[in-house]
């Protein structure tokens, strides 16, 4: 579903006298249908910045990222702005650590919106969208409310409650249980065990061996991949 | 769904030159329908210079602005007539200005202000048009019982939601927006951007939105220009230009934000 090949990543900082920070080179990743790969490496070894390349978020510096959109394959290191907001609608969820959203919008409306834009009538997105507030246990009295007064641990579960609403077939999920209590995290494992059943293709970092040893199926060591890694 | 629609907009290579003095320079683009684009950069970089010339309000030194119009097809809108120039500008476009006073008349109820483009396209259907004045003021959030008050009573919040309601009520498919947040305080901001966001995606709107607010350009905007100078310097998926910047200017400006 998802196809890297040499890819490569460095960040030049003009603020900061120009200096270039190479950080990937010839990396090669593979993600298929039904399949949960764990992205791993100690913290600060690039498995986040390797994640929002996979979403196109961040540019790769060469290498190709195909992802199969619409029955083909689509280069979203070349594509253009409008073909990847296509595939992030309807091929690629991404459940990122930070929740973005406008000030004042229901948290219902937030999560039931990717299902919307879809094309779902509204009152089918709204009943799942309560569905997974209910089993991520945000209590109803807040889901008219903006998540933004909401607590870190809600948030993140308003979070992952957006991401799976809808049944995207490749799903990037970025530490989705950090700062979890253990009935929480035992829901997220179980909506990751339902999206593996129906053939998602996922990617995820998870900060703990628990939750990794639990869903996953293989494991891709970002450090591998860093530059100088070999020398 | 909307993907592969032929685009609303095309602008090529518009330049505007004052004198010597560089407006912008060689700029291009496309915008279908249901698209929003965000124009950026600090004060005097063109940004205002260049939606005044692609909106039909300054004719640009060089280059064209195509627009696909409803019955005539893709037309350049310098090559046409004033009179259908102004029919596009009062019908299918709209423009919200940053100071309400702009874009409104204020000697003039908030139903008038509303109506008078109705009746600008030729409505002459007096109950009609206070219905449908009415109709609107409650979809941008105003009390029915303000319509026959004039805008100078209206805060500043509400007199910005008049001047979108006036705006729209003709069903534009493109809307030109100058810094529409600029003046309000937060808690108006974010109500205003929430109503925005909303008639975007209910109208299927193409949008192009000049602010020097980051964070309004991302919670609004599906593509990001940044401007320097006159000039284009960085133009992509809004996440990709403010979390990835390539250019030395984007990375300033990104990196320039204060954090709450």
């Amino acid at each position: 579903m998802l196809h890297a090949q040499n890819v490569g990543k460095s960040f030049t900082l003009h603020t900061q006298g120009s200096v270039t920070i190479p950080v990937f080179q010839g990396v090669e990743f593979t993600l298929s249908a039904g399949e949960c790969i764990a992205l791993t490496g100690e913290s600060g070894s690039g498995k986040s910045t390797f994640m929002r390349m996979l979403y196109a978020n961040y540019t790769c510096s060469e290498g190709s990222i195909k992802v199969f959109h619409d029955g083909d394959w689509l280069d979203i290191t070349t594509a253009s702005p409008h073909s990847i907001l296509e595939v992030r609608k309807r091929t690629m969820g991404y459940v990122s650590q930070f929740l973005r959203v406008i000030p004042r919008v229901p948290t219902l409306e937030i999560v039931a919106e990717p299902l919307v834009a879809l094309g779902t009538a509204r009152e089918i997105a709204m009943d799942k969208a309560r569905d997974l507030l209910t089993r991520l246990r945000i209590p109803e009295r807040l889901w008219q409310l903006s998540p933004l007064t909401f607590s870190g641990g809600e948030q993140q579960r308003v979070n992952i409650a957006r991401g799976f609403i809808a049944d995207y077939p490749v799903m990037l999920l970025d530490e989705p249980t950090a700062s979890l209590d253990a009935q929480n995290r035992a829901t997220v494992l179980a909506l990751i065990e339902e999206a593996k059943g129906r053939g998602a293709a996922i990617a995820g970092i998870f900060h703990d061996h628990e939750t990794r040893d639990a869903v996953c199926t293989g494991s891709f060591d970002v450090t591998s991949f860093k530059v100088g890694a070999n020398d | 769904m909307t993907q592969m629609t032929d685009p609303l907009l095309r602008v090529n290579n518009l330049t505007m030159m004052y004198g010597d003095r560089v407006g912008c320079k060689d700029v291009s683009f496309e915008l279908r329908p249901g698209e929003v684009l965000g124009i950026v950069g600090e004060s005097g970089s063109g940004k205002s210079t260049l939606l005044r010339s692609i909106s039909a309000q300054q004719e640009p030194t060089k280059g064209t602005v195509e627009y696909h119009t409803r019955i005539d097809g893709v037309r350049d809108v310098y090559q046409m007539s004033e009179a259908q120039r102004r029919l596009l500008m009062r019908t299918d476009w709209a423009f919200v200005h940053q100071n309400p006073r702009d874009g409104l008349r204020m000697n003039v109820s908030a139903g008038a202000n509303i109506g008078e483009r109705l009746m600008a396209i030729g409505d002459r259907h007096y109950a009609n048009i206070r219905s449908n004045a009415d109709s609107w003021l409650g979809k941008v959030e105003i009390a029915s019982e303000r319509l026959d008050d004039l805008p100078s009573t209206f805060s500043g919040g509400m007199q910005q939601r008049l001047q979108i309601a006036r705006n729209l009520v003709t069903s534009p498919r493109l809307v030109f927006m100058d810094e529409p947040t600029g003046g309000l305080d937060v808690s108006v901001q974010a109500r205003l951007l929430d109503l925005l966001r909303g008639l975007v995606h209910d109208l299927n709107l193409a949008v192009i939105i000049v602010t020097h607010d980051l964070a309004v350009a991302r919670l609004l905007s599906h593509r990001l220009m940044v401007m320097q100078q006159g000039k284009v310097i960085e133009h992509g998926l809004t996440d990709q230009v403010l979390d990835d910047p390539q250019h030395p200017y984007t990375q300033l400006l990104v990196s320039s934000i204060l954090q709450n």
